[in-house]
């Protein structure tokens, strides 16, 4: 990677977020609706992105905290009427405090053992949300009542069922956790993050305290995973078991690695593609299992980089 | 019925489950060991297993035990056959990489999965068993077809068993599983290893779906739950060694069959979930295996 000039990035992420923006204005009513989506999601994707990208730890239980998230924020809502931004806040600090656990159980395993122990967690809290369906309704899911999302600021009321507020929002959260991610990966902390995907070692040679760096790193990743599910729950209204399925730990993976681990953009492009190639493909066939589980073998065969990993290596080394 | 007979009925029921168990979790056990390929499509190649057990079995006319006879022995070769054929056009191209392996058969799981699911449906379907005698005891009466599970595994297992510590090919495989660079300069064909031995795994989850499959029914979802009991097993056995396989694969069902007995399954479940992902935490060597090299 060779050194990446500030304003060079800061402009490519600026001008990102300001065509999102536009796009706003331009969009049918359909892709409006599934872009709004795709940001969410993608912020999934980039909390995902900087355990596996930047620390090179692969867990394939990050439903969990997607779902903590979605739980936190929907049961607050729907359970004790909390106010929007509070629920929010309840469904972060469930995904942190819940991040921080697992960190503390599972980073003390490596390589296959952590893939396992973490799938083995978010398969023990998926059993959870089933086995207290009284509350969570099980694999039916709930429905978080429209007159409970509604987003008060001063005097202005915000209904977060409004395809403009919904897609805003959806912006401003993508926006923040994308900025905060630039400034996490360009930062002394995300140095020694790569330090140690690099070579361990080697890191704790130079006198890094290796548990409590990643340890930060999987609250991290595992709280903005948390906001987007929070924010999933009180913008798309639905609560459910699926979320915490294992399938929905493997999407963020695939889209990290379609778009380009260990690149901030990587996560929204892989996103972006994988909903669309979905998307289109389910005009055709139901099988869209079938097209996650090629564009898989296809990705980790031909393409290990992703879509802008490729392009950083070829052409733009300044990527961040 | 009274709570003796009850348990009596539960340890049988955990035992039929144990002996399939087993096998499905010794080729899963074999893969990690000898490749360091941890196979997350496994579950899968045990659901293709009953799935070609349901068509060999009513391609074939005749008496149920003719098609069952076929489907015991041509249904694992077809499954060896795609695992080997997945083997080569995937996994070694990886060069077995863990991380990158592992993506790649959640890939096959997917693949398979839907493959099912579009050729074969989403119903569950029964397979006639061979025979239908019940043996009758004091308390209750017993499906004489589970018994016969039970005895079959259990001779699989033996020689299971007695290839891999008995035999050249065994001695091939130890070999490899030890050091794998030591073997290929000694002139062992590692490569060709891996590829039997990736296909020996999947054969042995496809015969116990055929085992089981007169008793449950072929369904495309049905790989999921082998393959979670089969990490279990694989981890509180110690990964890579058989005895402690078969003895955690015999404690799993044996406890799994009496815990649904008295208790929710979905409670079972977690209870059981958690304890193993905590054995891996703290011992991840398992409860039986040695310290790791």
């Amino acid at each position: 990677m060779k050194e990446a000039s500030p304003a060079k990035a800061y402009t490519l992420h600026l001008g990102v977020i300001v065509l999102l923006f536009t796009l706003s204005f331009v969009l049918p009513e359909y892709h409006h609706g599934l872009l709004a989506r795709i940001m969410v999601l993608a912020v999934f994707a980039m909390g995902y992105n900087l355990l596996f990208g930047y620390v090179g730890l692969l867990s394939l239980g990050h439903a969990m905290f997607f779902s903590a998230g979605l739980y936190g924020a929907g049961l607050a809502v729907i359970h004790l009427g909390w106010s929007v931004p509070a629920a929010f806040a309840a469904g972060l600090a469930c995904g942190a405090l819940l991040a921080l656990v697992i960190g503390l159980l599972a980073l003390r395993t490596s390589g296959v053992a952590f893939m396992i122990v973490t799938m083995m967690f978010a398969q023990v809290f998926y059993l959870i949300i089933l086995y207290f369906a009284a509350w969570t309704g099980g694999d039916q899911g709930l429905v978080v009542p429209q007159s409970a999302r509604v987003l008060v600021l001063g005097d202005t009321s915000l209904g977060l069922t409004d395809p403009t507020v919904r897609y805003m929002s959806a912006l401003v959260l993508f926006s923040i956790v994308l900025l905060a991610a630039l400034g996490i990966v360009r930062s002394r902390y995300g140095r020694v993050l790569v330090a140690i995907r690099e070579n361990e070692e080697r890191t704790k040679m130079l006198g890094y305290d290796i548990f409590s760096n990643k340890l930060v790193a999987v609250v991290v990743s595992g709280t903005i995973c948390a906001a987007s599910g929070a924010a999933y729950a009180l913008l798309f209204g639905y609560v459910g078991s699926t979320f915490a399925s294992v399938q929905y730990s493997i999407l963020p993976l695939l889209w990290v690695l379609l778009g380009g681990a260990a690149t901030t953009l990587g996560p929204l492009i892989g996103t972006l593609f994988m909903y669309y190639v979905v998307d289109i493909t389910s005009g055709y066939t139901s099988a869209y299992l079938l097209i996650v589980g090629i564009a898989l073998i296809l990705l980790v065969l031909f393409f290990p980089r992703g879509i802008l990993g490729t392009i950083r290596q070829r052409w733009l080394g300044w990527l961040p | 019925m009274h709570f003796g007979p009850h348990l009596l009925l539960a340890a049988l029921e955990g035992l039929v489950t144990s002996a399939v168990l087993a096998l499905t979790a010794l080729g899963l056990s074999l893969v990690f060991g000898v490749m360091r390929v941890v196979n997350v499509a496994h579950g899968e190649f045990f659901m293709l297993g009953a799935v070609l057990a349901w068509a060999i079995s009513t391609a074939i006319s005749g008496h149920p035990a003719l098609g069952f006879l076929a489907a015991l022995v041509l249904a694992p070769l077809i499954v060896g056959l795609i695992a080997l054929v997945s083997e080569r056009l995937v996994l070694r191209r990886l060069n077995y990489n863990p991380e990158a392996t592992i993506v790649a058969t959640i890939g096959m799981l997917y693949i398979i999965q839907q493959l099912a699911l579009t050729f074969y449906g989403p119903e569950a379907r029964p397979v006639e068993p061979p025979f239908s005698y019940r043996i009758l005891l004091p308390w209750f009466g017993y499906s004489g077809y589970k018994l016969w599970i039970i005895a079959a595994s259990a001779l699989l297992l033996v020689a299971t068993w007695f290839v891999l510590t008995r035999t050249k090919i065994g001695l091939v495989m130890r070999a490899t599983q030890y050091d794998s660079e030591t073997a290929q300069a000694f002139g062992i064909p590692v490569d060709r290893v891996y590829a039997g031995v990736f296909a020996l795994g999947a054969m042995l989850a496809a015969v116990a779906a055929v085992l089981i499959v007169p008793i449950s029914q072929a369904h495309y979802l049905m790989g999921q739950d082998p393959l979670l009991l089969s990490f279990i097993v694989v981890i509180i056995g110690g990964l890579g060694s058989l005895r402690g396989t078969v003895v955690a694969a015999v404690l799993i069902g044996l406890s799994d069959g009496i815990i649904s007995v008295f208790f929710s399954p979905t409670l079972a479940k977690i209870i059981a979930t958690l304890l193993v992902a905590m054995v891996l935490v703290f011992r991840p060597q398992g409860l039986f295996g040695t310290a790791s090299r």
